[in-house]
């Protein structure tokens, strides 16, 4: 398994999430944005952060960045991408993931432990949830709000798209344990062919007992259980 | 342009002082020199009333690789690892525009950390706010919180808490101080003295604009009702600008290429410029034509005073200027030479090929005016209310008042809104004893607390002072660090009132008479004067950040309650002091008498011990007593634990509030399974140290004798519906 973060300016998770790479045995390399083809690999990743400042509209700068037509080309083969909140939101400027990020739902930037419920796990991202399905990560972000009309929505829980929804403790999915205002408590999608996976909590920070949490490990687990 | 008494007051500067820079000068400035004489004589840049007092603060020990003088200050972190911190006030422009005021604060304070090779790693805040009831509060900590938020969460350092409080001591002047902690290798360090003559002088970064002229100079005066058309000094943040310079600066650091390197914070180019080429002993030669600028027909004069954001100014060796400028490139900031060493020991400025000005820079530093101000001892408060009937207040119903207080609710809603987990290395987030960071890939931490305690301050600055340091040194105790060092911020009125030049040098020697005790010296700060508003002053703030080293990651301790029947005892001896305590001013509304008294023998004996039984792995769970008494530090550490206790208190020659709610110093409650009691109990006895066993933890209620039982889901409620309903934000979204 060879993987490429995608380093924007303004990115600044791409070093966390490689450090939870390599902890979990994928072999990385970090690409600048500005390259214009992409070295050889069987997972992109879009990190976290801010890029370009999120200025105009979150991930939409970065989404005309030189790499994404690459990108968009890796996706077409069934390559692997995964997007980490602004990594999300730039998967969805560039359309390859449908919907909006809107601004939460109480105007205010939100950084806490959330707990999720992984809702499709027939993926290579998150095969390893099978036996745990409600699981914790961090979420940290403004623009998170999760919008798509009624007939996206509905696609996307016909075909089965939707990975992971917000919900309580004990797996509880309402307006309570919606943190940002998402349409159906949508925390994370799946493209149709399920290659790429959009979401807005952070695996990549929750991958150590120390601190006080390792559920982002199964992710990046699943990922390196492929050949 | 002739200079008028009139246009030295507009800069700010005193009519003797005017004269004694004619003196220095043998002439009279122009314009252009006077602006640079103002930007770097005024009370922000040049510590003038302080300066007397700072330097008799006990400043190193054998962890100390920097003290005071620099970007900020350095301490020796073991295995080659050095940890590079300061805290800074952006009191003045937070109160004229709080978003960009608090943006800006983070900002420039994560400039000092990068300035000196270190990666920031942590940012705490401590901000004071006027009483919840006055107007302008609620739109200050909107506007100061998301500001903080807004900043840092895009340049992606985590912020692992402070301190939010109110006092209408701040309502027209309210105090926003950050800190940044920053991790880098012992032999990657950077300063800012300049060496070698005719080396380039570079500015990297944001262009230059006409934001934040004279901000400095308006951080030095008082307020009055035309604040608000100060507005304009304020500078505008660009969080992403500073993210790549960050990243920029760390590539370029990686070789030799840089002699010397300043950020441009208050004061911008000139105090930059003027610091780089003084600790060097050399001159600066700057041709003001080459500075990037933001707008067109900019002067020489806004130039050299103009404070716009994320800029840098660089001595490279001769030679690294090609490969330093592909670096700035790739990361889209402007990169220009704008001038270059000399040894006239001159700050000289070109423009359009003329000379526009020549200053000796002893001139602008070391000549700078130094004041010996009066001042006058505080009086020693007196007691004037007995604390008498006091059972007539039911315990359950004043621990009800107090945890729903603005000042000791639950702070989650401030701290949400920071982002306290990327960087992937937080150990413990806002709302413990002290913030815990891990050192990246590596199995020990850091522990970092801010604290202050202004009414204890206002009551007697120099048992105040005192305390503050004291419990800066507890909360790193608590999570099982050993504390190294402190960096302080210095909030105060106008310094030219001997009331408040007393507090400010009572506060100093409590500082330092406890900083001496414990070893643990000050290696950076901050002043800030002139916390003024219509002759009324703040409280004096004196505000702590304390930094402490976890050798060994599994030996980490929070307060959390961490299981039912457990013993609970108290560490220290409970005399029961009211006076200044939350009881007496959230309850009784008393706000006369002494803060408690500070005992530093017993500080350091029963801190010492607990590290002591925290490294035998015998505890488990620790918690400071500090604002509240022990009834609060109790509460707070069962809603963290979802665990209950059943209270049996112990209570000889004084009341039961007074046991309760005292402020008593030097003191921890902490947690203790059935079989290590006896082992703890021995250590603490061999150790002289007082203590008392004052219940035991049981499941999810809260029990006092036939006083109350409460269970702990109720009083959590109680605790975090403050914000919450201040900012009309119901439970639903």
């Amino acid at each position: 398994m060879i993987s490429s973060v995608i380093v924007f300016p303004g990115s600044n998770c791409d070093r966390d999430v490689a450090v939870a790479l390599k902890k979990f045995k994928i072999k990385n390399q970090m690409v600048w944005h500005n390259e214009t083809s992409l070295p050889k690999s069987d997972l992109v990743v879009l990190p976290g952060g801010f890029s370009y400042g999120d200025y105009l509209r979150t991930g939409s700068i970065a989404s005309k960045s030189r790499i994404i037509a690459d990108v968009k080309a890796h996706a077409k083969k069934g390559g692997l991408i995964l997007g980490i909140c602004n990594g999300f939101q730039i998967l969805i400027e560039t359309g390859l993931l449908p919907g909006v990020l809107l601004r939460n739902k109480k105007l205010r930037f939100l950084s806490k432990n959330v707990f999720l419920k992984v809702i499709n796990f027939n993926n290579k991202f998150c095969s390893n949830y099978k036996n745990k399905s409600i699981i914790k990560l961090p979420i940290a972000h403004n623009e998170g709000n999760y919008f798509a009309n009624n007939e996206i929505l509905k696609k996307l829980e016909d075909d089965n798209l939707i990975a992971f929804k917000y919900c309580d403790e004990k797996g509880k999915i309402d307006e309570n344990s919606n943190p940002n205002g998402s349409s159906k408590n949508i925390a994370g999608i799946l493209n149709f062919k399920k290659n790429i996976l959009g979401m807005m909590p952070h695996p990549e920070r929750l991958i150590d007992p120390v601190l006080s949490g390792e559920d982002g490990s199964m992710l990046f687990n699943s990922l390196n259980k492929i050949k | 342009m002739k200079i008028t008494p009139n246009i030295v007051d507009k800069h700010g500067l005193k009519e003797n002082e005017y004269k004694k820079i004619i003196s220095l000068l043998g002439k009279e400035p122009n314009l252009l020199e006077l602006g640079i004489f103002s930007a770097m004589w005024n009370e922000h840049c040049s510590y003038k009333s302080s300066k007397k007092y700072l330097k008799t603060l006990p400043t190193n020990n054998n962890k100390v690789i920097q003290g005071p003088g620099e970007n900020a200050g350095i301490v020796d972190i073991e295995d080659d690892d050095a940890l590079v911190f300061k805290i800074e006030s952006h009191n003045h422009p937070s109160f004229i525009e709080p978003y960009q005021g608090a943006a800006t604060g983070v900002g420039g304070i994560l400039r000092d950390i990068f300035t000196m090779g270190a990666r920031p790693i942590a940012t705490l805040n401590s901000i004071h706010f006027g009483s919840h009831k006055n107007y302008k509060t609620k739109g200050l900590l909107n506007g100061v919180v998301s500001g903080i938020g807004g900043y840092g969460n895009c340049i992606g350092i985590p912020n692992i808490g402070g301190e939010v409080k109110f006092d209408s001591t701040y309502n027209e002047n309210i105090l926003v101080n950050a800190m940044a902690v920053g991790l880098v290798k012992k032999n990657k360090i950077f300063f800012s003295k300049a060496k070698g003559i005719n080396k380039p002088v570079i500015y990297v970064g944001s262009k230059t604009g006409r934001d934040g002229i004279h901000g400095a100079s308006m951080a030095s005066a008082e307020f009055d009702e035309n604040s608000d058309k100060k507005k304009p000094t304020v500078q505008v943040g660009d969080p992403y600008t500073e993210k790549l310079l960050l990243e920029a600066c760390m590539e370029l650091m990686k070789d030799d290429s840089i002699i010397s390197i300043q950020d441009m914070g208050a004061a911008g180019l000139t105090s930059s410029s003027v610091e780089m080429a003084s600790k060097g002993s050399l001159g600066i030669q700057i041709n003001l034509n080459k500075i990037p600028c933001r707008e067109d027909n900019m002067t020489p004069y806004e130039m050299m005073l103009s404070e716009s954001q994320e800029r840098m100014l660089l001595v490279l060796n001769s030679g690294k200027e090609k490969d330093a400028e592909k670096i700035f490139d790739k990361w889209g900031l402007d990169f220009s030479i704008i001038g270059k060493t000399t040894n006239t020991k001159n700050l000289v400025l070109n423009f359009n090929n003329e000379e526009v000005a020549n200053l000796p820079l002893s001139a602008l530093s070391t000549d700078a005016p130094i004041y010996d101000r009066k001042w006058k001892k505080s009086s020693i408060p007196k007691k004037i209310t007995q604390q008498k009937n006091l059972k007539k207040f039911k315990i359950i119903d004043s621990l009800k008042i107090i945890l729903a207080s603005p000042n000791n609710s639950n702070k989650s809603w401030v701290w949400e809104q920071y982002d306290s987990t990327v960087m992937g290395d937080t150990v413990q987030k806002p709302g413990g004893d002290s913030g815990v960071i891990r050192i990246h890939n590596k199995n020990k931490g850091v522990a970092i607390t801010i604290d202050s305690s202004a009414h204890y301050c206002l009551a007697n600055p120099l048992t105040g002072a005192k305390q503050v340091v004291c419990e800066s040194w507890r909360n790193l105790i608590s999570v099982g660090s050993n504390p190294i060092a402190i960096t302080n911020c210095l909030n105060f009125g106008n310094p030219e009132k001997e009331k408040v030049m007393g507090q400010f040098v009572e506060t100093i020697d409590g500082i330092t008479q406890a900083c001496n005790y414990l070893d643990y010296p000050v290696i950076s700060g901050n002043v800030s004067f002139y916390n003024e508003t219509k002759n009324k002053s703040i409280s004096p703030t004196p505000a702590i950040g304390g930094v402490g080293l976890i050798k060994n990651l599994d030996l980490m301790m929070t307060k959390n309650f961490k299981k039912k029947g457990s013993y609970i005892m108290v560490i220290g001896k409970t005399l029961g002091h009211l006076h200044q305590s939350e009881f007496f001013k959230e309850v009784l509304q008393i706000t006369d008498g002494p803060p408690p008294e500070v005992n530093l023998f017993n500080e350091k004996n029963n801190g010492l011990t607990v590290k002591t039984l925290i490294d035998k792995k015998i505890l488990n769970s620790v918690h400071d007593i500090s604002s509240g008494g022990i009834l609060v530090a109790l509460t707070e550490m069962c809603i963290g634990g979802k665990v209950g206790a059943k209270l049996k208190i112990p209570v000889e020659n004084i009341s039961l509030h007074e046991y309760l709610f005292g402020e008593d110093q030097s003191r921890y409650l902490i947690e203790i399974s059935e079989k290590n009691k006896d082992e703890v109990k021995k250590i603490l006895e061999k150790n002289s140290v007082y203590f008392e066993i004052i219940g035991k933890t049981q499941k999810d209620h809260l029990e006092l004798n036939k006083e109350f039982n409460i269970s702990i889901e109720e009083l959590k409620k109680i605790n975090s519906n403050w914000f919450k309903d201040y900012f009309s934000e119901s439970e639903k979204i």
